[in-house]
């Protein structure tokens, strides 16, 4: 197995760099964070992801690893002796959870966002009934990927896990900005509890931005148009 | 008990279906491949894939993938012993997954677009997917395949959007050989191969559909 200094590059507030950390902390894992000033990209991200030119770039031993999902898959496989194991152990189950943190990405993260981005009060509606739908999907997911147990990965915070539950900082501030619950406990009771586990993991915990903080950010990504 | 694969598609959709054959084939798996339409509802006991609406479909043993990366790597960590697509090394493989995916977010859209609109919508997404292709090329390099000597994960994933690339070519008004030479004589190599042959759809055929779509799109 090769050892070798760890660096990633990234942000405190980004959902796909907290991925990153959230499997380096499960492997505990030291790195060393190279933290990206916000509108500017540094040479070495450049350098290290010419093709997307994006964080997360896990860098180990100089070598370049990039896109959050496969940075994860990656840090189970370079350690896989090292803590937990990340993905399910059963092809099916893998697969199972590759789809649903795809549909996370491509469909349901698309919603919530677009929620932040909407135009008036009817763009704003049919964004939070989309997420809403979506995230029922993803309850429905929680009730069969865990199978009784406290995570989507059964007794530790897994793949899906993490795919999901980097959003929740996003997920409260989205939430505060459309005035309107998103993960609702009765309407999706499975999920609304494993939200509460996830962020009190000793994984999860320290990384987990600050709402607040996580919403003056988002003003300045997200700046409202002018009345 | 003897596998069950069926692979549920509909035979021109640029959902590469033939990923997943083309996967099978060189496993030396044998499949029952069932044609359905994506509007219409099948009449197998499983339902269609109920989040996305779409096919295809790998069924293992009453089980449904879908996705052609997932079903990719569904078959090459279930039929392991046999021809690995993937590297062993967990840094070659996060390579190989890079690219995989890079192919699967960045060719479809501005491929169909090409051969799907015209006027300013069709031309930023010939641009656009010129440049991809010169990613791909540049990846590429002097390689016999992406997977350096073994026909692998990424070939795989390329090869199975192969039987869209003349239309491409034809409604993109530009050529694969003469823009992407290393590309192109890859695409040869890869036919030579029996796996692939029997497992793309037809580029002639994929043309008179696409022809009849462009007419619907209203893109003539």
């Amino acid at each position: 197995m090769v050892t070798g200094d760890v660096k990633l590059i990234g942000s405190w507030a980004s959902v796909f760099v907290m991925r990153a950390r959230i499997a380096l902390n499960l492997k505990s894992i030291s790195y060393e964070f190279l933290q990206e000033t916000y509108g500017t990209k540094s040479e070495l991200l450049l350098k290290s992801n010419p093709v997307h030119k994006k964080m997360p770039v896990l860098i180990h031993a100089d070598k370049p690893v990039c896109e959050s999902n496969i940075i994860v898959q990656y840090i189970d496989e370079a350690w896989s002796s090292y803590g937990p194991s990340i993905l399910p152990s059963q092809p099916y189950d893998r697969a199972i959870a590759r789809f649903w943190a795809a549909y996370v990405d491509d469909k349901w993260f698309i919603a919530l966002r677009s929620i932040l981005t909407a135009r008036g009060e009817e763009e704003k509606k049919a964004a939070i009934a989309e997420v809403e739908e979506r995230t029922d999907h993803l309850e429905k997911a929680f009730i069969d990927c865990s199978n009784g147990k406290p995570f989507f990965n059964g007794d530790h915070i897994g793949y899906l896990d993490i795919a999901l539950g980097s959003f929740l900082g996003w997920w409260r501030v989205v939430e505060l900005d459309a005035n309107h619950i998103l993960l609702d406990e009765t309407k999706t009771p499975s999920l609304f509890k494993w939200a509460e586990r996830f962020c009190n993991d000793p994984a999860v915990k320290p990384l987990m931005p600050e709402t607040t903080k996580l919403a003056e950010f988002a003003r300045k990504l997200f700046p409202k148009p002018q009345a | 008990m003897a596998d069950e694969v069926i692979l549920l598609d509909y035979w021109p959709s640029m959902f590469r279906m033939s990923t997943a054959k083309i996967a099978l084939a060189e496993k030396g798996v044998a499949y029952e491949y069932k044609e359905t339409e994506p509007w219409v509802k099948t009449s197998l006991p499983i339902e269609m894939n109920p989040i996305h609406k779409k096919i295809p479909a790998l069924i293992h043993n009453g089980k449904p993938i879908y996705e052609s990366l997932i079903q990719l790597e569904y078959i090459d960590e279930v039929w392991f012993d046999t021809y690995p697509m993937l590297p062993s090394d967990p840094y070659q493989k996060a390579q190989a997954r890079f690219w995989g995916d890079f192919i699967d977010k960045k060719f479809y859209d501005p491929a169909w677009k090409v051969w799907g609109t015209a006027g300013e919508e069709q031309v930023t997404a010939k641009k656009e997917l010129l440049e991809h292709f010169k990613t791909l090329e540049t990846e590429l390099g002097d390689k016999t395949y992406y997977g350096g000597d073994v026909f692998g994960f990424v070939d795989i994933a390329l090869m199975g959007f192969y039987g869209w690339f003349k239309a491409i070519e034809k409604f993109g008004e530009f050529s694969i050989e003469a823009e992407f030479p290393k590309l192109s004589r890859w695409t040869m190599r890869c036919l030579e191969r029996e796996s692939v042959v029997n497992s793309i759809a037809d580029s002639d055929k994929i043309i008179e559909y696409a022809s009849v779509l462009r007419k619907k799109f209203g893109a003539e």
